[in-house]
């Protein structure tokens, strides 16, 4: 997908403490899903953004399967009329998945 | 971290008195990480409140620390599970300390000595936990 040379816009839309804790580098923040503010959030985000522009969200707070952000969040982007969002697939949470696998994050924000 | 001091803490249960991990040194602490949307944190936390009452007088500690952005749905959730043990509120810095919980839920099992036994994180664990803590009251 990067390849393509098209760089994507990375949201992360769970918890702000776990963000804090740890993101994918140049992610925002735009969560929870969960809840309708952080939906609001999210379409802040969102609001000056082509349609077609290319959106990652993701979440791992907990077990893909459990997850109660990801799914609103991507529904939520649907709706607005983006035609390019993905979700970033992470099985068990962000921990185990991405940071210690050793790929690149930051703290903060 | 396993067989490290567990990093001291001091939080604030929901009316306001100060939980101190180091008061419970000489008790086995379970330390628990979670928030309420989190569906397996639910799961556990009626769990952990009964293994309260009935491995307390061996001298079993729950202490749950919400990661929770705010405190109402907190609140909310406590009363309706009606838990006895401290809830306090956590922060980034106490997840760092931690070894960063970057998911939920994530337990700690803290021997008598202070010291962190187990770490388990996601669900599925509780027979183990429930005997690594058992394990620990006796004094293996």
């Amino acid at each position: 997908m990067l390849q393509g040379g098209a760089k994507p816009v990375v949201l992360q839309v769970g918890s702000h403490l776990m963000f804090s804790q740890a993101h994918v580098r140049g992610a925002q923040y735009a969560g929870p899903g969960s809840q309708e503010s952080g939906l609001q959030l999210l379409e802040s985000k969102v609001a000056g953004l082509n349609k077609g522009a290319l959106i990652v969200i993701y979440c791992g707070c907990c077990p893909w399967n459990r997850c109660p952000n990801v799914g609103p969040a991507f529904h939520r982007l649907v709706e607005l009329g983006f035609t390019n969002v993905r979700v970033m697939y992470i099985p068990n949470n962000f921990g185990d998945d991405w940071v210690n696998r050793g790929y690149s994050v930051e703290t903060g924000r | 971290m396993l067989h490290r001091p567990a990093p001291q803490f001091v939080g604030r249960n929901l009316n306001g008195k100060a939980v101190s991990l180091r008061a419970y040194r000489g008790k086995v602490v379970l330390l628990n990480f979670w928030a309420t949307w989190c569906a397996p944190c639910q799961q556990e936390l009626p769990r952990f409140a009964a293994w309260q009452r009935r491995y307390g007088a061996d001298g079993l500690q729950v202490i749950a620390v919400s990661m929770d952005d705010s405190v109402g749905p907190v609140r909310a959730l406590v009363r309706k599970l009606d838990l006895d043990f401290p809830v306090t509120m956590g922060d980034a810095t106490l997840g760092q300390r931690y070894g960063r919980v970057l998911g939920l839920p994530v337990t700690f099992l803290i021997a008598r000595d202070g010291t962190v036994a187990d770490r388990f994180e996601g669900e599925g664990h509780s027979a183990e936990m429930e005997k690594r803590a058992k394990q620990l009251l006796a004094g293996r």
